[in-house]
């Protein structure tokens, strides 16, 4: 590293990048904007927002962007939050394009409707890593998605009470299901610019 | 188009579960919304008509009112709360995020991806559409077109593409020919 920012990129075809961007600034990591190809080039991480995953997959799909973003995957890494995780995922159980490189499957809209939106406290004892303060993280759930099943080699960091994963990394891939840039707490952030780092 | 029921007071948005769009036309009438427990805003503009320009007239209104709220030193802060008649934490706030603390959209009176685009150049955060695309001669290729140009607005080229060959847009009205009593974007205060 020896005091090389880090340059993050945060994919902005849609939803909540500007709030990713907020917090990496706060960080004080270089955070850029993807929405094409060529502006994946000496990124060291990208970010995939909330939002609405299949809008993500019809415009990366349409601007070329799905191959370069798997490639890109394959060497750096990615997290996705909400409709990020579900496109970095594998399988969503229905037919829209995906990244497919993260080994877990999910369920859209697995607790129902906007309505059913919630918050809640959850221990994740993984953010240890990165800070002493052993408080619970505060999780936003906006018509979230569900980590239904896990491969191999995948390790859960996050469940609901009732033992539905939530969080989850494999490798250099992070996906949860909530929003972490919503709040105020920067150790999700953290945490994956602490895998970068590692990366790079 | 719905007619307001009560002439004095809008409805207490704390108590729905269902988040609420409220429309404003200036950073007053946007916070007032929010203080009510609006969980996010629409500029008015004059809806169904296809022209944009009260839309851009509303978002450099709240926009531009946001810009002078920074610049003014903290104790001319109250003052200016009375005078937009706005609750004076959510000015506060406003003014040290630099935009309204709710998303923003812009609305009413969209019909192409150039008038997308202009929005959010303009600095909203996102628009709504509805009868210029439904009205239009192919909804379906003009509403593809203007998500694309919200994503890619300051991409020129891509902007100039996916304007091509969208089929007929909506029939428009210029507001400056519509009677003041038919326009709609003067209901609610």
């Amino acid at each position: 590293m020896a005091g090389k920012l880090l340059r993050i990129g945060v994919l902005a075809l849609q939803g909540d990048f500007a709030e990713h961007i907020a917090m990496l600034r706060r960080l004080g990591v270089e955070a850029v904007e993807v929405r094409l190809a060529e502006q994946l080039d000496g990124l060291d991480g990208l970010i995939m927002p909330g939002g609405e995953s299949t809008t993500f997959g019809k415009l990366a799909s349409d601007f070329g962007l799905i191959e370069p973003l798997r490639k890109f995957g394959l060497q750096k890494p990615i997290w996705g939050t909400c409709a990020g995780a579900i496109f970095l995922s594998k399988d969503a159980h229905r037919d829209q394009p995906l990244l497919k490189l993260m080994d877990i499957t999910v369920e859209r809209n697995a607790f129902g409707r906007q309505v059913a939106s919630f918050e809640v406290d959850l221990d994740v004892p993984a953010l240890k890593a990165v800070s002493d303060d052993d408080v619970p993280f505060h999780a936003i759930f906006i018509r979230a998605p569900l980590i239904d099943s896990v491969g191999e080699g995948v390790q859960v960091l996050a469940r609901l009470e009732d033992g539905r994963i939530v969080a989850a990394q494999q490798g250099h891939w992070l996906a949860t299901s909530f929003h972490p840039e919503l709040t105020g707490d920067p150790r999700f952030h953290q945490y994956f610019l602490r895998l970068t780092s590692a990366q790079k | 188009m719905l007619t307001p029921a009560d002439e004095a007071h809008h409805i207490n948005k704390h108590l729905f579960k269902v988040p609420f769009v409220c429309g404003c036309r200036n950073l007053g009438e946007a916070l007032r919304r929010i203080g009510e427990g609006a969980a996010m805003i629409r500029t008015k503009g004059e809806a169904g008509t296809g022209d944009v320009v009260e839309a851009v007239r509303h978002a450099r209104a709240v926009l531009g009112e946001i810009r002078r709220l920074q610049t003014m030193a903290e104790e001319e802060v109250m003052a200016y709360s009375k005078e937009i008649g706005a609750p004076y934490e959510l000015v506060m706030e406003t003014r040290s995020l630099g935009r309204l603390p709710v998303v923003n959209f812009a609305a009413g009176g969209i019909a192409t991806p150039a008038d997308a685009a202009l929005m959010m150049q303009l600095g909203m955060d996102g628009v709504f559409v509805g009868s210029g695309i439904f009205k239009s001669g192919d909804p379906a290729k003009r509403a593809a077109a203007i998500v694309k140009a919200v994503t890619h607005y300051n991409d020129p080229y891509i902007l100039a593409e996916v304007s091509r060959n969208l089929g007929e847009p909506m029939v428009g009205r210029q507001i400056s020919s519509i009677p003041e009593a038919e326009l709609i974007a003067g209901r609610g205060w």
